[in-house]
């Protein structure tokens, strides 16, 4: 606490609870009537690791996320970030938080300023105006910042987005399709800008992805989803490895079409016959 | 995109989350987006003017043709035009609360702001604050059009009009919050209840005719609508220089049930649509 400002500066590297986990999900279960779309799924994320989920289309990714971020009730289970249980006790750990999601928009009649002014006024940033300035300078949207956010290119809208998402210097960055339709370059770019992020405060990532290149290049460590359940938790390599594959891509397509990793390498592997 | 790195690494500044001074910086983040959103189109800068204004207009020539009739009630200054006043009111306040939160829904923006550290109550707070605000800019030019184009002096009504406000934007905000927590629940589809409810409320409530009209047995459903109060208040007051303060009281206890009902509504419906995921749809 800042003694002078009665504030809370944050720290780079400084944790206020060293000794809670990030994330610490257990038995999450979550039921659309007889659709069972995350089927007690268990895991932990470490302090300063990058983990993603992937999966198909349907894998329980996103709900998973949202149940995170306390969008989605589970039916059974719990999460809890920083300690803090997400079902009751969500908002002693938000400002902790952020995330960034294609399927969630700033106000397009907004200008970028605004939008980020407003949610600097949510986190409760002091500072506001100099970390917008920074954040926009660092994501390359200072020439941004007077236009209306819905007059903005895909590639722009996500660094938009993503500067929403970093102007409280978050503990905990969840990221849903953080590249979903943009160019390659944009995109790698984009990658590029996480991983500085997450290296340089050591800042936990929790991403959704589709994208193998993105997982390979981003993760510390895959959680696979198939169904609504983890099917496999282990580093890139060691998931690259396990399956006698060469990239992720591989991996995932195995996967998907019920391979299993004890297939031969160089064989045709079989399909799995419940697939 | 080419390699670039900040001038000047700035750390936020992190204020404490919980308190009432966070409450209150939270929600005037919102007035401020919702202030940003009126400002960026002068449409919607008319439009808040534009139909209160036809109203007026409507009524008071209609008004000013019954005075020339030998119907006494016709003939009492501004009745007509006192009711289309304060219905509007009660009409535009609702409308206020209601648009601006659905307007959150169409940008797709209440994913951001519910995983945000606001709290449902001030985003409730806030959209309360904000219709008073929108109610402001739509109807004071209008009871100024009314006084110049037809005598009419919303401020006759006295101190009675303070509370008739009151009561009338206390009920708007029980329906504003109906009306959010259905379309939380039930998405866009269910948007024409944002318009549409305080229309119920327009034959029971009697704002252009006395409650006696109304059958027997409808009266009491009618009494027990907090504006009933306010549209006879502002007929006795304007045609017989008489007020029952008791009858306010008695509206704004109502109120106080109508208000508990709408947030508790409010609040189940968005625990609903946490339980049905219908939350991450919204927009879509």
């Amino acid at each position: 606490m800042d003694e002078t400002t009665g504030s809370f500066r944050k720290e780079v590297g400084a944790r206020a609870e060293p000794e809670r986990l990030p994330v610490a999900v257990s038995g999450l279960t979550k039921r659309y009537g007889s659709v069972t779309a995350v089927d007690h799924v268990s895991f932990t994320v470490e302090a300063g690791t990058t983990v993603a989920l992937l999966g198909g289309n349907g894998a329980g990714k996103t709900t998973t996320i949202a149940m995170l971020l306390g969008l989605v009730m589970p039916t059974a289970g719990e999460v809890r970030v920083f300690g803090a249980d997400m079902s009751r006790n969500r908002y002693d750990v938000a400002q902790r938080m952020n995330f960034q999601s294609p399927y969630v928009d700033l106000p397009a009649r907004l200008t970028v300023k605004q939008n980020l002014t407003v949610y600097a006024g949510l986190y409760g940033i002091a500072n506001a105006a100099e970390r917008i300035a920074c954040v926009a300078d660092d994501l390359q949207i200072a020439t941004l910042l007077d236009r209306p956010t819905g007059k903005l290119s895909a590639g722009q809208k996500t660094r938009v987005g993503l500067a929403k998402a970093l102007l409280n210097a978050p503990d905990l960055l969840l990221l849903d399709e953080p590249t979903a339709s943009l160019d390659p370059d944009t995109a790698d770019w984009i990658r590029h800008k996480l991983k500085d992020y997450a290296r340089s405060r050591r800042a936990t990532l929790l991403l959704a992805s589709h994208n193998m290149a993105e997982v390979e290049r981003l993760a510390d460590r895959v959680i696979l989803l198939q169904a609504g359940r983890i099917i496999e938790d282990e580093t890139p390599k060691a998931l690259i490895a396990s399956y006698g594959r060469e990239t992720l891509e591989d991996v995932f397509l195995d996967v998907v079409r019920g391979r299993t990793r004890d297939t031969e390498e160089g064989a045709a592997p079989e399909v799995a016959k419940a697939s | 995109m080419t390699e670039h790195h900040a001038i000047k690494d700035v750390e936020p500044v992190l204020l404490p989350p919980a308190g009432l001074h966070a409450s209150l910086r939270r929600m005037a983040a919102l007035v401020r987006r919702y202030t940003y959103l009126l400002r960026s189109s002068g449409v919607r800068l008319v439009e808040l003017i534009y139909w209160p204004f036809l109203q007026m207009l409507t009524w008071g020539f209609l008004q000013k043709y019954l005075a020339g009739t030998q119907n006494p009630y016709a003939q009492a200054a501004g009745v007509l035009i006192g009711s289309v006043l304060l219905w509007d009111i009660l009409f535009r306040s609702k409308i206020g609360f209601s648009t601006t939160f659905i307007e959150e829904m169409w940008s797709r923006n209440l994913g951001n702001l519910l995983t945000s550290p606001l709290r449902p109550y001030e985003l409730v707070a806030a959209l309360s604050l904000w219709s008073i605000i929108r109610l402001g800019v739509s109807m004071v030019p209008v009871a100024i059009a009314a006084f110049f184009i037809f005598g009419f002096n919303l401020l006759d009504l006295g101190l009675a009009l303070a509370a008739f406000f009151c009561v009338l934007v206390l009920t708007s905000w029980s329906l504003g919050l109906i009306s959010a927590g259905v379309i939380l629940r039930y998405g866009l589809g269910a948007e024409e209840l944002a318009w549409s409810l305080a229309f119920l409320l327009l034959p029971f409530c009697c704002v252009y005719y006395p409650v006696s009209v109304l059958p027997h047995w409808l009266q009491p459903v009618a009494l027990a609508l907090p504006p009933t109060h306010v549209f006879e208040g502002m007929r006795s007051i304007l045609l017989h220089n008489t007020f029952d303060a008791m009858d306010l009281w008695w509206a704004l206890g109502l109120n106080a049930i109508y208000l508990a009902v709408g947030y508790v509504t409010f609040s189940w419906f968005l625990g609903s649509a946490r339980v049905n995921g219908t939350l991450l749809q919204l927009g879509e």
